[in-house]
């Protein structure tokens, strides 16, 4: 059969790649510039054939014509019909080098160019094709991702070359996933007995593969199915509501992270900040901005925009401070007023200096993507990050506010102003350091949500109502009731969202502040004895 | 005698002919351009203003229109609707433009048509749309749900197999409507309602955690399912990132969207969204002459290599030549010889056909769905075999579909009810 030699020549163009060479298997350049050729002029049912007839040809450059051929990057010089690989596709000039030999050719313009079209089900026969070769990999986490790629995509022709594979594979987890696989492609076939294998696993495709069972016209196979699924179902709810908890505190530590800087200038200091939001966006423009110095390092520059995050946005709460805010001491409404009008200053400014539109933050490599704790529940990575920031940095205020002499003079000043002072406290300098610390952590919120949201104009705008809320329902002038209401309003607002929707759920848990406000004026936490009058 | 008669004769023919000359000059087209420059939607419209701007030099360049040259006219409605009207009010009363380009949503559309209807402007508007609406004064270049959403639906069920839908949009009235349509659209041809999922949600949502494992389990039937999003702007970038962080691949559940094009996806590292798809009228990556010189001028206009352009600029593209074609062919800027004229004029659209005016105000184009690559542009997998025609009135909504729009003579009606024979439309419809 054909495609066991297309198989067996992939594994073996792979085995080349990798190992000394053994023997080679070359088609001739002019052969295969004519099969290339013939895949750029194929329409998309004939495309499929000659993707098998290239993998089929052996040729240790097949994969990376798959490869290419899977990306969109492949094309042809429309002058002479070459086929061509694109290394570099952005802009309007394209680099290119000759798919045949390898052979740079330099930039050519995007005009000269055709891109060879791809579309889901021609990669998806490619990722097949290549993850039956990948099966053979020596990296564990190569195979089982190639294992789980070949979830519901067995077909007649990988069967036989998977059941032989799992004799010989080691790793447990990799052997249960090409189990699974050949198990789904079994009970396609009408197969009772591949129910057994699906019956403990909480995989989507599995899932899907058992429904389509369940309704299957042999009842035999039905009943079976349905008994495998009610099974899974109860697994499941524990997973779901694991998720759910997840979702909720990530949501949560956002909202703890947004609200905790104003937690300070407004639950400590008492001025309504209506720029928090816009502090909040310096800190991720900043991440943007360190991105652009450390091209290509998005993990540096991230770790780096922590503390330059937190410089910029305390330095521009400093300004806010010392140019408007100390000058309306005690009117809160003109605060708001004047504090709202920056807001959209430094809105418009950054429209103007840099862009109206959305900049784009680039994601380290070890942030994206998830871990998984199971086939059902898995954590994504970005959020995780955060959830652990954000009690970084609620653990570092605690510290600054309890154990340090600048909290002490802070806590001095806010419980009783005129006493501070005329103990010597300079309650001036006090009201600038703790402005600029409340929006320096603003400025870190920034920095980590530039991880999960987008970082544009707008960004604060998005925050600064969630953030009131938090401190509102928390106690104002209480940081363990800010940490407290954030992870609680997000874990509520995680619980409503599935069967309320997102924008009922947002509205009920307004509606649920507003009523918890009205019979505990001062949020979960109040602040007791004297400052609690102030 | 005759010699100081002739000069005199002369004189006065040159005094005639400077006069003229100086009243051209004096007299340029004013077009006005109504672009949000700040605001939430100043991410979308900025470009739009510029594309004008690009246009109107061009044609400056090449001598203007009737020997006048253009003068653009721009305010900024700051993405504040009810600021849409008034500045609309400005430029037609206080400026006195001939033709106003502009608007981005429905909502600043509605919000500026009694404007231009009461003080009989022009208006062209550029971006995709839900329909159900015909003004005598409103050009629409944008997609009717019948030259978007509809045919998207169909490439998803008959070439992808799908028959499990999410629809999943913001909460606006332009997801609400389409999502209605589609709805109508997809019981018409047997899909049960256990198999059709709505969602809906706020603008600017960022946290789609909840929804995208919602939509993980609802895909996970046994049936191919597809996301069909109209979720808005800048609110995809966080739920495409939750879909590649949660592992949902586009071989999985490809995601349509109506309002994701080049210049959203230049915020965003598009390498986990290759596959999914999105429905226009015009891609940047569409292999086609008029086209790349399109966006060599783009981007010499911006000065920046990075530049993209999208389907409302194209839509802009189109309007703007459809209004010169309509003004040498009127032979004057009058609004009324203008609306008559421009019916049946024919301008080449960036993708290598012809977009033509149709008598209800809206325009011919083709459809193409193309997949998310990871250089932020689209390759096109599907189009349709000719351009079609925008269609005011939904055939998917009851109280619309016996209603049609016909701005000639003698009709002139924008919403003419086939069954009653009136102008007027039903009461459905009016209470929309």
């Amino acid at each position: 059969m054909s495609i066991f030699r297309l198989l067996a020549g992939l594994a073996l163009a792979w085995c080349l790649a990798l190992g000394p060479a053994v023997a080679t298997a070359q088609v001739q350049d002019d052969t295969a510039q004519t099969l290339l050729q013939r895949l750029a002029e194929a329409n998309n049912a004939e495309k499929s054939k000659v993707l098998k007839q290239i993998a089929e040809s052996g040729d240790e450059r097949a994969r990376s014509w798959l490869e290419a051929f899977a990306g969109g990057k492949l094309a042809t010089v429309k002058s002479s019909g070459y086929v061509v690989l694109v290394t570099n596709n952005t802009g309007r000039n394209w680099q290119v080098a000759s798919a045949v030999t390898g052979d740079s050719m330099g930039e050519m313009s995007r005009r000269d160019l055709d891109s060879i079209r791809v579309n889901n089900a021609l990669r998806s026969q490619v990722e097949g094709i290549l993850s039956v070769v990948d099966l053979t990999v020596a990296d564990h986490r190569t195979r089982r991702a190639a294992a789980r790629h070949l979830l519901g995509r067995v077909d007649a022709v990988t069967a036989p070359l998977i059941e032989e594979r799992l004799e010989v594979e080691e790793n447990d987890r990799v052997r249960d996933l090409l189990a699974n696989a050949l198990a789904i492609h079994q009970l396609e076939q009408g197969e009772i007995n591949a129910i057994e294998q699906l019956s403990g696993s909480l995989n989507s495709r599995v899932r899907a593969a058992l429904n389509n069972a369940a309704s299957s016209d042999d009842p035999a196979i039905a009943a079976a199915a349905e008994k495998a699924l009610a099974s899974i179902e109860q697994k499941l709810k524990l997973n779901k509501a694991a998720e759910t908890l997840y979702f909720g505190l990530s949501l949560g530590s956002v909202l703890v992270l947004a609200a905790i800087g104003l937690a300070i200038t407004f639950g400590v200091m008492g001025v309504i900040n209506m720029a928090h939001g816009e502090l909040i966006m310096l800190g991720a423009y900043t991440t943007w901005g360190m991105q652009q110095l450390f091209p290509g390092q998005p993990g540096l520059a991230l770790i780096l925009s922590i503390p330059a995050g937190f410089m910029v946005a305390a330095l521009a709460g400093i300004i806010i401070e010392r140019s408007v805010i100390q000058h309306l001491k005690g009117r809160p409404l003109e605060t708001l007023l004047a504090t709202f009008g920056i807001s959209l200053i430094l809105q418009q400014l950054v429209r103007t200096v840099i862009s109206p539109l959305n900049r784009t933050v680039v994601t380290p490599e070890w942030m994206s993507g998830s871990i998984m704790i199971n086939e059902a529940l898995s954590l994504t990575l970005n959020r995780l990050y955060v959830i652990g920031f954000a009690l970084v940095v609620f653990a570092g205020l605690m510290l600054i506010m309890r154990r340090t002499r600048l909290g002490l003079e802070v806590r001095a000043v806010t419980q009783n102003r005129a006493m501070a002072r005329s103990m010597g406290i300079k309650a001036t300098k006090v009201d600038i350091m703790t402005f600029a610390l409340g929006s320096g952590v603003a400025g870190l919120a920034g920095v980590a949500l530039s991880q999960i949201t987008n970082v544009g104009p707008n960004l604060g705008q998005n925050y600064i109502i969630d953030s009131f809320m938090v401190v509102v329902f928390g106690g104002v002038g209480n940081l363990w009731g800010t940490l407290v209401a954030g992870l609680t309003l997000g874990t509520i607002n995680q619980i409503l969202e599935p069967w309320a929707g997102a924008v009922l759920a947002k509205i009920m848990v307004l509606v649920l502040i507003i009523l918890f406000i009205q019979k505990r004026p001062r949020g979960l936490f109040p602040q007791k004895g004297r400052a609690a009058e102030g | 005698m005759s010699i100081k008669k002739h000069v005199k004769m002369g004189l006065s023919a040159l005094a005639l002919s400077v006069s003229f000359h100086a009243m051209a000059a004096e007299d340029p087209i004013k077009v006005g351009i109504l672009h949000s420059l700040s605001g939430t939607m100043a991410i979308s419209e900025t470009a739009l203003k510029d594309t004008m701007l690009m246009l109107i030099e061009k044609q400056n360049a090449e001598g203007g229109v009737l020997g006048r040259k253009l003068e653009p006219v721009v305010v900024d409605p700051a993405s504040n609707w009810p600021l849409f009207a008034e500045r609309a009010r400005e430029l037609l009363e206080k400026e006195k433009v001939d033709v106003i380009f502009g608007n981005w949503t429905s909502v600043s559309r509605k919000s500026v048509l009694p404007v231009v209807e009461e003080l009989n402007g022009l208006l062209f508007y550029p971006v995709q749309y839900e329909g159900e609406e015909s003004s005598e004064n409103v050009f629409y270049t944008g997609a009717a749900p019948n030259q978007q959403a509809i045919p998207a639906v169909d490439y998803l069920k008959n070439e992808l197999g799908v028959e499990r839908w999410v629809l999943a949009g913001t909460d606006y009235v332009y997801p609400r409507t389409t999502n209605r349509i589609l709805e109508t659209y997809l019981k018409d041809q047997g899909v049960a309602d256990a198999d059709i999922m709505i969602n809906y949600t706020p603008f600017g949502h960022s946290d789609w955690q909840s929804i995208v494992s919602d939509i993980k389990s609802f895909g996970s039937a046994g049936k191919k399912t597809a996301v069909v999003s109209t979720i808005n702007g800048d609110a995809n970038v966080p739920f495409y990132r939750e879909l590649g962080n949660q592992g949902v691949s586009a071989s999985d559940i490809p995601v349509v969207a109506f309002s994701v094009g080049e210049q959203e996806l230049s915020g965003i590292d598009t390498a986990p969204l290759v596959g999914h798809l999105a429905a226009w009228n015009y891609f940047m990556s569409v292999d086609n002459d008029a086209n790349y010189d399109f966006i060599d001028a783009w981007v010499e206009f911006k000065g920046d290599e990075k530049a993209v352009t999208n389907d409302p600029m194209e839509a802009h593209y189109i309007g703007f030549n459809m209004y010169v074609e309509a003004v040498k062919k009127a032979g004057t800027t009058d609004v009324d010889a203008i609306k008559d004229a421009i019916i049946g004029v024919a301008v080449p659209n960036l993708t290598g056909g012809i977009a033509t005016m149709m008598p209800n105000h809206h325009i011919t184009k083709p459809v193409l769905i193309g997949e998310i690559q990871d250089n932020g542009q689209f390759s096109v997998v599907w189009e349709t075999a000719s351009t079609v025609a925008g269609d005011a009135w939904s055939d998917f909504l009851p109280g619309s579909k016996d209603l049609i729009s016909d701005w000639r003579a003698p009709l002139r009606c924008g919403n003419f009810n086939v069954v009653t024979g009136k102008c007027g439309g039903s009461a459905e419809v009016a209470s929309n």
